[in-house]
């Protein structure tokens, strides 16, 4: 503490260059995604061999015409509809198996439910590039290959694990009293748990629907094996797989709806992120 | 640490007790839809895989018959997979290692209290919460044969001569850098916020204690903070392990395991052979190859959350 002026000045330069760095690490492949969004084509495809041509900042005046393109050209619309709507129901599944699960896991299961918690969550460790093998023969068997309900049934297998694991935490919170003393006024266990457990939990039950939702509409592996039909796409995998036509990259337009796609999810997932992380590190934080 | 763990461990030994026939009841009821799920598809498509290994299924047909070990005796003589195998393996350590370096650096200069933590903190985390296979799309052109903004930049800054130029995702090496820099990119956040939360559980008196008994930054270092971390390291290890070991996204997107096979790791590997080339048991023989690194890791992990026993 009792350093010179000058070594301080020093250290805090220091500190700030590192901490720029990182950040302009982070965040250049998004700078990348804007200002190709909005560039015109004959700013765009220069040839970096050029090197009187700047690519970092606009040379010609932004255009709107790559989103233009986007909407109206594209199945982008329809591929954010099938990812939200794919997003909803997994969300619902999520939910009426892993909240049941987590109270049953944090309240009624003693010691063996330590165990066989710690087992749900090994299973979101089960990879997909290891289970869309024998998926791709369950979807053909139950006759779902190419629909979007192949999704809906299979999406559970990652969400559900973590979110039960996330929301046991989040109940063994709770104080016990709560649903006893509503137990004692006559409340059954059920209804102690219906009216007043949910409603306390009703931040964890937030934070799995985020999560569940965001994993979902993220999820690359199995979109890409179950799907085939352009127009039945979700978001993840139209993009990389659809929008490009031949070997024509419409950079603009893909660029566009990487930004599009990517910076709300990103926004949202961020305001829960401490939960998330606490999820994984219960047990190695006191 | 073992105060802690008899006083978290004590109220969970008492519920066990104090729990009613009819609760313990209910508590089966609730868990059974959730259990049933994960048995029908995690642990039943997970034996299939095993068993679909050992068989000559494709993609074609549901039928098959049982070939016993052959899929394995052919890819284990294979030239592509044993270099899918070493570039997984190279992925992992080298991504890892990166990431904890950078990661622990990171979370060191995040520890202190600036102006624009909050944001810088949003924007750093940018790569871990956006998709995967989108953000990855960035990266392609970014690494775009014509267009690299990387080679431009090197062009500028005399790197490159004239006629000299870098094809990042059409030459073995340079796509292994590619791979390995879309790799960190996105792990840095997740293990930085983990390493940062590790970092201000060490409670302040800890190191004032040490300040008093005039211990040195190094010492400090190896003898408080590693110790007090290691938990917290191997999680985020374990993890970032995880996550890259068995990942295909970014292989797939940027080199499609180009050129020539020559960076493929066991996921894009399995996916190629088993779906788009329909060879179903070849393709879950590979993919069976991503097991025994993960059940070293499951174990690691249980060991850990055993020595925790919060739960």
């Amino acid at each position: 503490m009792r350093r010179r002026p000058v070594q301080r000045a020093m250290a805090l330069v220091g500190h700030r260059a590192l901490i720029l760095a990182f950040t302009g690490f982070a965040i250049f492949p998004f700078y990348w995604m804007v200002i190709t969004s909005f560039k015109q084509n004959s700013d765009l495809y220069v040839g970096a061999s050029n090197t009187s041509h700047n690519p970092f900042i606009f040379n010609q005046p932004p255009t709107l015409a790559h989103l233009k393109i986007l909407f109206q050209n594209t199945l982008y619309p329809t591929w954010l509809f099938n990812s939200l709507w794919v997003g909803a129901l997994v969300v619902l599944i999520t939910l009426a198996l892993a909240v049941p699960a987590a109270y049953s896991l944090a309240r009624l299961s003693g010691r063996w439910g330590e165990r066989l918690s710690i087992g749900i969550f090994l299973t979101y460790l089960v990879p997909s590039t290891l289970l869309f093998i024998p998926f791709s023969r369950l979807v053909a068997l139950l006759g779902l290959q190419n629909q979007l309900w192949a999704l809906v049934l299979i999406y559970p297998t990652f969400t559900v694990p973590f979110c039960t694991w996330l929301l046991m935490g989040f109940f063994k919170t709770l104080p016990k009293e709560v649903e006893e003393s509503a137990m004692v006024d006559g409340c059954s266990r059920l209804g102690a748990i219906w009216r007043i457990v949910l409603p306390l939990a009703v931040p964890g039950l937030l934070t799995i629907v985020i999560f569940a939702l965001t994993l979902t509409i993220q999820e690359f592996v199995y979109s890409l094996t179950f799907i085939s039909s352009v127009e039945r796409m979700t978001v993840s995998v139209g993009v990389p797989v659809a929008l490009v036509r031949g070997d024509v990259y419409y950079w603009g337009s893909l660029m566009a709806a990487c930004l599009i796609t990517s910076v709300p999810l990103a926004i949202v997932y961020n305001f829960f992120l401490d939960r998330f992380i606490a999820g994984f590190t219960i047990g190695a934080i006191k | 640490m073992t105060t802690a763990e008899a006083t978290l461990a004590a109220p969970s030994g008492n519920t066990a007790e104090t729990l009613s026939r009819r609760d313990r009841r209910l508590g089966k009821l609730l868990l059974a839809p959730a259990l049933a799920y994960i048995f029908l598809l995690v642990a039943l498509p997970f034996l299939l895989a095993l068993f679909l290994s050992l068989t000559n299924s494709s993609a074609g047909s549901l039928d098959f018959s049982f070939v016993g070990l052959q899929n394995f005796k052919n890819v284990v003589t294979n030239a592509v997979f044993l270099r899918a195998l070493r570039n997984t393996f190279i992925f992992t350590f080298v991504s890892q290692l990166l990431v904890m370096v950078l990661g622990n650096i990171l979370a060191r200069a995040l520890l202190k209290s600036f102006r624009g933590k909050l944001l810088v903190r949003f924007l750093i985390l940018l790569p871990w919460a956006a998709p995967i296979s989108l953000a990855t799309l960035g990266w392609l052109w970014i690494f775009d044969s014509t267009f690299s903004v990387i080679n431009w930049l090197l062009k500028v800054a005399g790197w490159l001569g004239p006629g000299q130029w870098y094809y990042w995702l059409g030459d073995p090496t340079l796509g292994m850098v590619a791979i390995i820099t879309v790799h960190v990119w996105r792990l840095l956040p997740f293990s930085t916020v983990i390493l940062l939360a590790g970092l201000t559980s060490i409670p302040a008196e800890v190191h004032e204690a040490a300040d008093i008994d005039g211990a040195g930054p190094l010492a400090k270092a190896f003898q408080i903070t590693l110790p007090m971390m290691l938990p917290i390291l191997t999680v985020a290890i374990l993890f970032g392990v995880v996550f890259t070991f068995t990942d295909m996204n970014v292989v797939y997107l940027l080199t499609r395991g180009g050129p020539y096979n020559s960076t493929h790791v066991l996921a894009s590997l399995a996916y190629q052979e088993g779906v788009l080339g329909g060879d179903v048991g070849r393709g879950a023989s590979i993919a069976i190859f991503l097991l025994p690194l993960l059940v070293v890791l499951a174990v690691v992990m249980l060991r850990v959350s055993r020595r925790a026993e919060v739960v």
